[in-house]
């Protein structure tokens, strides 16, 4: 049986993320569910962008990729063509997937390459000083929206599913055992999975908003988070809310097997 | 580490052994905020410290939220 | 022996073919879009994958993915993609990932003319991503070559584990000529394999020759990829002396090396009192003005580069000192003169032919100028 353990970098550690940092929660529930999965750690490829979220290949013992800002997903493209039986798993931050990153994102989804991405969002960028992203809230105070940010966020999970990704699913951080499962069934999902994990950075967006410390940010995403099913049947308060949960898990042919039909 | 001997429901014996590694442990408070049981209180040097080791029931929880890998929870059954 | 009538980029598709490339990815752009379309038919003939990117950043990704997975990659640009590429050539550079550019160069800057030649981009060949670097850039000066050049460029990237730009032109890459194609398929370099326990492997410890063993994502070998600055281990590190040494070796492994690149070629008489240093496609109105010139008793020699960066400075140095004037001949503002200039280093004249309105250069032009060396 493996274990989590067989895919940590014990001797790399601690990690470079801050004192309640939510990346090392995802780091741990992916090296369960590879675990779980029993996937061999040189038949895994762990792709990231820049940012914190980015260092997550410092510290695992599979193969790592860590390319240039926004770029993963065309990166892992090319890994996975050339190596189709090797799992690829993306790791961006929110502003790597849905700002720089945004063009590639839509393009991985709708050719429906057979990677897992995993978005961790902390709601800002967090290696360059709290800066708002696409996915920060509106009105939301960071480094650069001192008087509350003035754009709309947007949802990063329905443009997955409106690109064509096979698989789509939210959870938090707080919701650990959720995320690991979301983990599983994205990586063993054939074509583009994506999952979204809403995480705290108490150093930056709590701060800046006043949301507390580590638990106290746990907690307020707690709060935060509907439901899909009980989501999908407010009227009026949506808007305050995130919701949590699958939104898409579909069969379509992934885009090797496209590739190879045409061929 | 801290290793605790607890009567299970069955009334067989549970040995639960919960280890903190303060060399990772970056005094986040998310293990004492979170046990359901209260097993964690804040040491005087901000760690975590077993405080309440009889009650531990081998929920995992630290071991899942800690984002550090500090605390480990071994069960045997 | 075969024999082709082909166009250069389609010399450079089959090129790529018989170097054993199995992966393409690029995004359509004159002049180079031929490379593209008969890539799209050739790769799944030969097991190969063809991939159309959603941009050329993301071209020389899947590229740069499909290498480090272990297969010859490469992709075809111009101009403006050209310059969308600098950001991942760079990472192809510190990762030391193998992979040919093929650049068709456009008449620019900005869109400029989107069908019609230019030799303008190689400083941006040499320098266009950031950071301290040595560039691997060929440049083919006939059909021929196309195809012989695409085979070395994929060579010398698997040789270097590096990035290699082929600098073809809209009329080189659009123009057709006979191209002889040996039956035994090309001599083939392969990057080094990793040997022995795998738990030992370092996937950046430099071998002999300064290039580190590279598994491929899939191997028993873990590899640790990343374009942020690596120890041996793959793993990221800001510590000066970590950071020092990878440049020296960045730049050592190419620098100690440069003789096994392409050498220039010198075509003309025994003692030239006058060399045209030329490169690409105006190296054919170069040759044209130098057999002139010689027909007329003059002794006038012509040398062609065939690798452009590393610039070949002690070749250039050498002929400085045996002939009176140098005479630079290429389709920019005189990009490769101030180059010629800092190798002959005074110990004779320099001069530059050059053409920047979107024609070739021909050879009455090099006449003329010759005529006043």
């Amino acid at each position: 049986m493996a274990s989590y353990r067989d895919y940590l970098a014990w001797e790399r550690l601690p990690h470079l993320w801050c004192a309640g940092c939510g990346h090392g929660v995802i780091l741990k529930a992916l090296t369960l569910a590879l675990a779980a999965l029993e996937v061999p750690p040189d038949k895994v490829v762990v792709a990231s962008g820049i940012g914190c979220s980015g260092r997550i290949g410092d510290y695992v013992t599979t193969h790592r990729f860590q390319g240039t800002h926004g770029r993963t997903l065309a990166f892992a493209t090319g890994i996975h063509l050339a190596r189709p039986e090797v799992k690829v798993i993306c790791v961006m931050g929110d502003g790597d997937a849905a700002a720089i990153g945004g063009n590639h994102l839509i393009h991985a989804a709708r050719r429906n390459v057979d990677l897992t991405a995993i978005v961790p969002n902390n709601l800002n960028y967090g290696m360059t000083g709290g800066q708002f992203s696409p996915l920060t809230p509106p009105a939301s105070i960071s480094s650069t929206s001192r008087q509350g940010k003035a754009e709309p966020a947007f949802d990063i999970c329905h443009l997955a599913v409106v690109a064509g990704a096979s698989y789509v699913a939210r959870t938090t951080v707080y919701h650990v055992t959720e995320m690991q499962k979301f983990l599983q069934e994205a990586i063993l999902k054939k074509g583009f999975s994506l999952l979204e994990v809403l995480t705290p950075c108490p150093t930056y967006y709590g701060r800046y908003n006043a949301l507390g410390e580590a638990a106290q940010m746990l907690e307020w995403l707690n709060r935060s988070v509907i439901p899909l099913a009980r989501y999908r049947q407010m009227s009026g308060d949506e808007a305050r809310y995130w919701w949590r949960g699958r939104l898409v898990d579909r069969e379509a042919p992934d885009f090797l097997s496209r590739l190879k039909g045409a061929g | 580490m801290v290793i605790l001997i607890l009567p299970a429901k069955t009334g067989k014996q549970r040995h639960i052994a919960i280890h903190l590694d303060h060399n990772l442990c970056k005094r986040c408070g998310i293990c004492v905020a979170f046990c359901p049981q209260g097993v964690f209180v804040t040491g005087d040097d901000g760690y975590p410290v077993v405080a309440a080791t009889e009650k531990c029931t081998g929920c995992q929880l630290c071991f899942y939220r800690c984002p550090d890998f500090a605390v480990e929870v071994e069960v045997d059954k | 022996m075969a024999t082709f009538f082909w166009q250069g980029n389609e010399a450079c598709a089959y090129g790529a073919m018989a170097a054993g490339a199995r992966f393409f990815a690029g995004y359509p752009i004159s002049p180079s879009s031929e490379i593209a379309e008969l890539c799209s038919r050739l790769l799944p003939e030969r097991e190969g994958i063809y991939v159309q990117m959603e941009d050329e950043i993301a071209s020389l990704a899947a590229v740069i993915g499909a290498s480090v997975g272990g297969m010859r990659a490469f992709t075809a640009t111009s101009g403006p993609g050209f310059s969308l590429m600098q950001e991942n050539l760079g990472f192809a550079v510190m990762a030391e990932v193998p992979c040919v550019i093929i650049h068709a160069q456009r008449f620019g800057p900005a869109t400029g003319i989107a069908t019609a030649p230019a030799q303008a981009d190689v400083m941006q060949a040499r320098w266009g991503t950031h950071g301290d670097y040595q560039m691997l850039v060929l440049s083919p000066s006939s059909v021929q070559e196309c195809y012989d050049l695409t085979v070395a460029a994929f060579n010398l990237a698997e040789r270097f584990r590096s990035p290699v730009i082929l600098l073809t032109d809209a009329a080189l890459a659009h123009l057709r000529e006979t191209v002889t194609v040996s039956d035994t398929p090309p001599p083939r370099h392969c990057r080094p394999q990793p040997e022995g326990d795998s738990a030992l492997y370092r996937p950046y410890a430099p071998g002999p020759d300064l290039i580190p063993a590279m598994a491929a994502f899939g191997d028993c070998y873990i590899q640790r990829v990343t374009g942020l600055v690596h120890d041996e281990q793959g793993y990221s590190s800001s510590a000066p002396a970590v950071a020092a040494g990878l440049v020296r070796r960045l730049q050592e492994k190419i620098l100690l090396y440069q003789d096994e690149l392409p050498s220039p070629v010198y075509t003309g008489p025994e003692e030239p009192e006058i060399l045209l240093v030329s490169y690409g496609i105006s190296v054919r109105a170069a040759q044209a003005a130098a057999q002139r010139a010689q027909a007329w008793g003059h002794r006038v020699g012509c040398l062609r580069l065939r690798a452009l960066w590393p610039f070949p400075e002690a070749v250039i140095g050498d002929w400085a000192r045996r002939v009176r004037a140098v005479l630079v001949v290429e389709m920019n503002y005189g990009q490769l003169r101030r180059e010629v200039e800092l190798a002959v280093a005074g110990r004779c004249r320099v001069s530059g032919v050059n053409r920047y309105d979107a024609e070739v250069v021909t050879s009455g032009e090099i006449l003329a100028a010759l005529t006043k060396s």
